[in-house]
This record gives C-alpha cells, structure tokens and sequence, in this order.
C-alpha cells in the first residue's frame, strides 16, 4: 500500500476500460458460454443445464461440417496468398524505387476499404454467368482470348471458398506488404555487405540473411490473418448471401441465431470460434511476452 | 542514507499529479452523457404524446407506396397518436427480424410489427410476445368476410394472433410468350409431363428453360413441387406432429424436384429474384416459377426499378403444373405486441387495417390481394383481377418458405437440408434429413 501513491493514478485511470472489458467482453464470453451449454433451442428463454447436447447436435449436423471445409479452403487460401503477395511487393519496394511512397499508398488503400464494399464489386467481378451472359472477369478472359480460364468462381464446388478469399487477399496484401517492408528494412545493412563482401550472390544474401529476420514477421502475419479468416462473416454474406454454397461457420452461427432461434447450437459456435481464435493467439502473446522478457 | 532526494517531491501537488487527475476527470466526464442516454426513450402509454410504433420490413417499391398510402389516411384520421414508422430494410424481413428479437428480448416493444401469418408467429406466441387479438375479429366482423379456411390456418390453440393485410400466391408458373413461340411451346403447360416436354423444346431452342436465383428460391420451387405432387390435403398433413415423410409420395416429389433443378441455369446462386425474373422478360429463359410479387416488378413502372412490361403481352402467367385450383398463399399481417407502449392505438391500428377501406387502398398499390373476400376488383390490374377470383374457389395450401407452415427451426432444418441437397443431389439423404427434422420440430 505504500506505493499507492505510484500505481493508483494509474490504475484508477484505466479502471474504467477495466470494469467495461470486464464486463462487456469476458462477461458476456462467460455467458455465452453457460448458453452453449443450456437447453435454450427457442424462442422461449431457457437455462437449464444441457450439457454438451448443443456441441454433440453440431457435430452431427452435415452444415457444420460442409462450413469447416470452407473455412479451411479460405483460410489456407488466403493466408498463403496474402503473405506471397504482400512478400512480393514488399521484395519489389524494399530496395527503393522513385515514388516508393505513391506505391505503398497504392497497396495499402484496399485495406481502408470495408469488406461489405469490396464484396459487392467482387461479387460483380467474379460474376459465374456463363457463355453470352458473361460480365466481370470472366468475359475481360475471353476478350483476351484465354476463356478457358472463365468459371464458376465462388460458386464452384470444390474450389469456390478458394475463389472468395480473392477479394480478401486483395485487401490485406497491402498490410503484409507494410509489416514486410519494416521486417526488410529492419536488417542492418551491414550485415547485408558483410555477407557480400563475403562473396554471397544476392539471392543469397536473401535467403541466409535477409528472410530469416522475416520469421517474426511472418509470425504475427499469421496470427492477425488467421484470426481475421476464421471469423470472416462480412464478406461471404457480401458476395454469397445467406446460402449453404458459401456458408462459413459465422455465417450459420447468424443463421442459428436470428433464423432458426437455436441459441444454444448458435452460442455452441460461438465459443467454438473463440476457442479456435485463441488455440492461434495464445501461443503467440506466450511467445512474444517470453521474447520480451529475454530480451 | 542520500541527501538528495530523488523522484517525485513530497507533499506537494506537482504538475504531474495534476495532469493525471485532470485526465480522469475528462475520462469520468466522458461516461457520464453514456449513462444518461441508457435510459429509455419511451416511458409508458401515459405519454402526452402519443405515437404509435410500427414495426415492418416495407422499404421499397410496392410495398413502401402501399404502407405510405395507409400512413397518410391513419395520420389524417388520429392527430393525436401519429405514426412513427420503424422499417429496417433487407429482403424479406431478414434483418428486420433481428432488429425485432433484439427489441422484444431487451422488453422494449414497438405497438405492433409484421410477421407473415401462421407459424412464423409461433415463436412470439411461445414467448409471449404477442396478444390474442380474437376480440378485434369479433368486434370488427373480420371472421364474416375473411376465408374460414385462412382463419383456421392462422388459429394457434384457438386463438387469433394478427390481422392479414394482404395475400400473396407462391405457385406460379411466369413464361415469356414469344420464347415460348420461338421454342414451338404450342400451351402452357398444365400436367408435370406436359411440363418436361416444354422444358425440354426450350433446351433445344437454347434458352434456359427454368430460370432460378439464389438458395431461398430453390425452396420455394421445392414447395410448388412437393404441393404438385402430393396435393394440399397432404402438404397440410405433413405439418401435423408424427407427420411421416418418408412415404412414397414425398420421394415422388424430391425425385421431380431434382428432374427441375437438372433445368435451371448454373449460375443461380449468384442471381437475385428478380434477376431470374429478367431472364424471362429478356427472352433468354422460358418458364420462372416465383410469388406474384413478380407481376408487380414485371408491370411495374420503370421509374421504381422495374420493368414498365405489358401484361399478357410481355410476359405471361399460370399456376404451376400440377396445382391448378391450389392456392399456395402466404400474408403479411400485423401482431398487437405485448406490453405495447400504446396499446389502445395498436388495436386501433389493426382494426384499421383489416377494414375494406385500408386493403384496397394497400393492395393494388402493393401488387397483392386484400385478406378480406369483398375487394373492389376495379382497382386492381389484370393479374390481381385473375387472382381474386381465384382466391374466392381455390383450395388453400400453406406457404412453406414464407412462414404459414413451419415455425422458425424447421425451416431453418429443411433449408439447410436442402441446401446440402443442392450440392449432393442425393434424394435419399434429403428425404432423411426432412424425415429427422419433422421429428425434431413439429409441435
């Protein structure tokens, strides 16, 4: 107590942000969670305790597995392909180029633009309509004499979450370019000419000494991309609507809640997403906090 | 021990202290407008100013006209409650829908809201969100000039929940009569085998033979069919609790279902309703099988986004093969909510809307028929003419998609049933799938 003259202003200044997360985030986490594991499957309020007959009912239902798969298909789509592309045009920024700040603004915009917006353009661009009724992409790949290429885009079977992470990798490749052009210019550059001198080529000088300063940046390129991806709602309903060709798991959660009024099975999806959220970000405050504290 | 003292001085207010304790104070200032503004809007129905609260999803074309019309002769009518129009927009009530259980959960009603007739209201009057409104009906005479047949459908353990407003017809089959030529269709057809045989001259003619949007309106396909196939009688069984689907007729049904999505163009799910539509009006699909809210695009004028076509002459209508004589309706109705803030002018509300005066003044405008049997068909178009003497003799077959039949978790089960069967095409894992959710759902 008798440093309180030292903490408590401080404490009592974010004490409100305190009781607010408090209650407003791991309050309502906590009693989203209780609802998971109630009998609450209508519209009529109900708190018994149900156990996991929600989760059980989840796992049985053929949705919530044909939305995992989706999930997959755009979470590895999108990460891989943001972290490419926002690696290439970081690679192509980082030695400096005349109007380098005209560029980055470039590549960055996309991500200023709401996923609602980018998805009704998309949505306009990746248009499955085909032969004579063709519009978006598909009609610019026969103007130019490659309509083999046109498809089905986001409605194709096995590949249309594949398509829908498009609109997604273009808006955040801009970002992973910026957290790439730090890590880039982050290596000293003499390091870079001691390896030089040394006698390295220049993809060599990247690959030993430049990208191995990259993995901490592709660290945290992957917790934010992972936890923006497993979530993604916004966009699919943008572009897919409310259909099962596209459904991803927030997607059927909406579904559950506000359509079938099953909050249990609903609030169950919920956490399952919390669950998967945290499974990534966890492990990575644990790591940067260890980091921290040895450096 | 060191002389000098390091750090913050004792004692004394320094500016630093000062600084932080300003900050808490703007910070604790800054809750404070929050904390007022947490308090209710609306107190009670004691209020000096009255105003009554309408809930509804009607926020463009037809529907938004027809709703204005009615403001205009409520506001002329009741200077001392006028109407406080509360729409969310967002096709079909979707999000209207959440708006509202957010509001009923949080015990804030509006007076009255939209909800289609019949087991839509389940929920609510599970919930105990909406009261019986038999008195109206009896007060007004509303049971003397609406169907028996549509009051029994919307009675919920004996007792009346809404007043409709309108009704709409799910199972019509719209043509367009010059692809129809073009592809040597000589009748519309009027039996399932007839239907194939033109479904199959207008692949030949390379048109898409049966044009078909997103998900929600393969559903509404599946109900023309399944009424087609097994008939009103046991469409309205198969709602019962201990219901069997999984006899014969129902696989019958899924079967031809399927045989129909075999015709229908690849990118539906990208297509909006009234994009099928336009397919049709284009020239470049032969039948569309969709509400009669189509006629109102179809006809309506080009000014309010449709697209200013001729009846008859454009564009074409028939019940869909298979149910001639069925009416497979769906209504827009109106609930008196409980704990309404102005209770007396919500049932004010509803007895005007279920008088002649306000459907046939909503209707025409909204491109659907009154609830009521004595509409003055001269102010309806030609259409709407057909479809009130219709209504008049037709059988009445309840509206799947649109909430007459299936209360909210069913049919959510059966469309997320059928959307797996989209992908699949399995007929048997479908009919399972609606076998298991009738057991899980009906009450």
């Amino acid at each position: 107590m008798r440093n309180v003259r030292r903490w408590g202003p401080g404490l009592l200044l974010v004490s409100p942000s305190i009781v607010l997360i408090a209650v407003f985030v791991y309050g309502l986490i906590v009693w989203n969670i209780k609802v998971s594991f109630s009998d609450w499957r209508t519209s009529v309020p109900s708190h018994k305790w149900a156990g996991l007959a929600a989760y059980r009912d989840l796992n049985s239902d053929p949705a919530w597995s044909q939305d995992l798969h989706h999930i997959l298909l755009f979470t590895v789509t999108f990460i891989a392909g943001t972290l490419l592309v926002g690696l290439t045009l970081a690679f192509l920024l980082e030695k400096g180029v005349r109007g380098e700040g005209f560029f980055r603004s470039v590549y960055l915009f996309p991500m200023a633009v709401s996923f609602i917006a980018a998805g009704v353009v998309w949505r306009w661009l990746m248009n499955p309509a085909p032969g004579d009724r063709a519009t978006g992409l598909n009609v610019v790949f026969d103007k130019l004499g490659v309509g083999f290429l046109a498809n089905q885009w986001y409605l194709g079977l096995n590949w249309g979450m594949a398509a829908m992470a498009m609109p997604a990798i273009w808006a955040l490749s801009g970002y992973i370019m910026a957290l790439y052009l730090a890590g880039f210019r982050g290596v000293p550059e003499d390091l870079r000419e001691a390896a030089r001198m040394d006698g390295a080529s220049e993809w060599r000088v990247y690959r030993h000494v430049v990208f191995p300063h990259l993995r901490p940046v592709t660290l945290s390129a992957l917790v934010i991309l992972g936890h923006i991806s497993i979530k993604v709602f916004d966009l699919i309903v943008a572009i897919g609507g409310k259909q099962l060709v596209t459904q991803t798991p927030a997607v059927y959660m909406w579904i559950l809640i506000y359509d079938a009024q099953d909050y249990a099975k609903g609030a169950a999806i919920a956490t399952l997403l919390l669950v998967g959220i945290s499974a990534l970000i966890v492990p990575y405050l644990v790591y940067t906090v260890r980091a921290e504290r040895r450096a | 021990m060191p002389s000098i003292q390091y750090g913050r001085p004792r004692g004394r207010i320094t500016r630093a202290t000062a600084a932080r304790a300003a900050l808490l104070t703007a910070f604790a200032l800054l809750l404070v407008p929050a904390a007022g503004n947490a308090r209710p809007a609306a107190i009670g129905g004691t209020q000096a100013s009255c105003q009554l609260e309408v809930f509804s999803w009607w926020t463009g074309g037809g529907e938004a006209a027809g709703l204005a019309k009615l403001i205009t002769i409520w506001n002329k009518n009741n200077a001392s409650c006028q109407f406080k129009n509360e729409t969310v927009a967002g096709g079909a009530g979707g999000n209207a829908k959440a708006v509202l259980q957010q509001r009923l959960s949080a015990h804030k009603p509006p007076d009255s809201f939209q909800g289609h007739a019949g087991a839509e209201l389940r929920d609510y009057i599970k919930a105990k969100q909406v009261e019986p409104i038999d008195f109206i009906y009896k007060q007004y005479k509303f049971d003397k000039v609406m169907p028996k047949s549509l009051l029994s459908q919307i009675t919920y353990n004996g007792h009346l929940y809404s007043v409709p407003v309108n009704i709409h017809r799910a199972n019509i089959l719209w043509y367009n009569p010059k692809v129809l030529k073009k592809a040597g269709i000589t009748s519309v057809p009027k039996t399932w085998s007839q239907f194939i045989a033109a479904l199959n001259k207008a692949k030949a003619a390379d048109v898409i033979p049966l044009s078909m949007a997103d998900q929600w309106t393969s559903d509404h396909l599946w109900e023309t069919v399944m009424i087609a196939t097994i008939g009103p009688a046991r469409w309205a069984a198969l709602w019962k609790p201990g219901a069997d689907w999984s006899n014969a007729g129902v696989t019958l049904a899924l079967n031809r279902f399927k045989t129909l999505l075999s015709y229908t163009n690849s990118d539906a799910a990208s297509l909006t309703w009234q994009d099928a539509g336009k397919l049709v009006a284009d020239g470049k699909a032969a039948f569309n099988i969709m509400g009669d809210w189509q006629d109102g695009y179809f006809s309506g004028a080009k000014a309010g986004d449709n697209l200013g076509l001729k009846p008859k002459v454009d564009y074409g209508w028939a019940p869909v093969p298979g149910t001639a004589g069925v009416y497979d309706w769906l209504s827009d109705s109106f609930t008196l909510a409980k704990g309404a803030p102005h209770r007396s002018a919500a049932v004010k509300w509803l007895a005007f809307l279920g008088s002649k005066r306000a459907q046939d003044t909503f209707n025409p405008v909204k491109g659907s028929i009154p609830a009521r049997q004595d509409a003055n068909p001269k102010l309806y178009g030609p259409y709407l003419k057909w479809a009130l003497t219709q209504w008049k003799t037709n059988r009445l077959a309840g509206s799947f998609w649109h909430g007459v039949v299936a209360p909210n978790k069913w049919h959510a089960d059966i469309d997320t049933a059928l959307g797996l069967f989209l992908q699949t095409k399995d007929v048997k894992r479908f009919q399972s799938a609606l076998v298991t959710a009738a057991k899980k759902d009906a009450r």
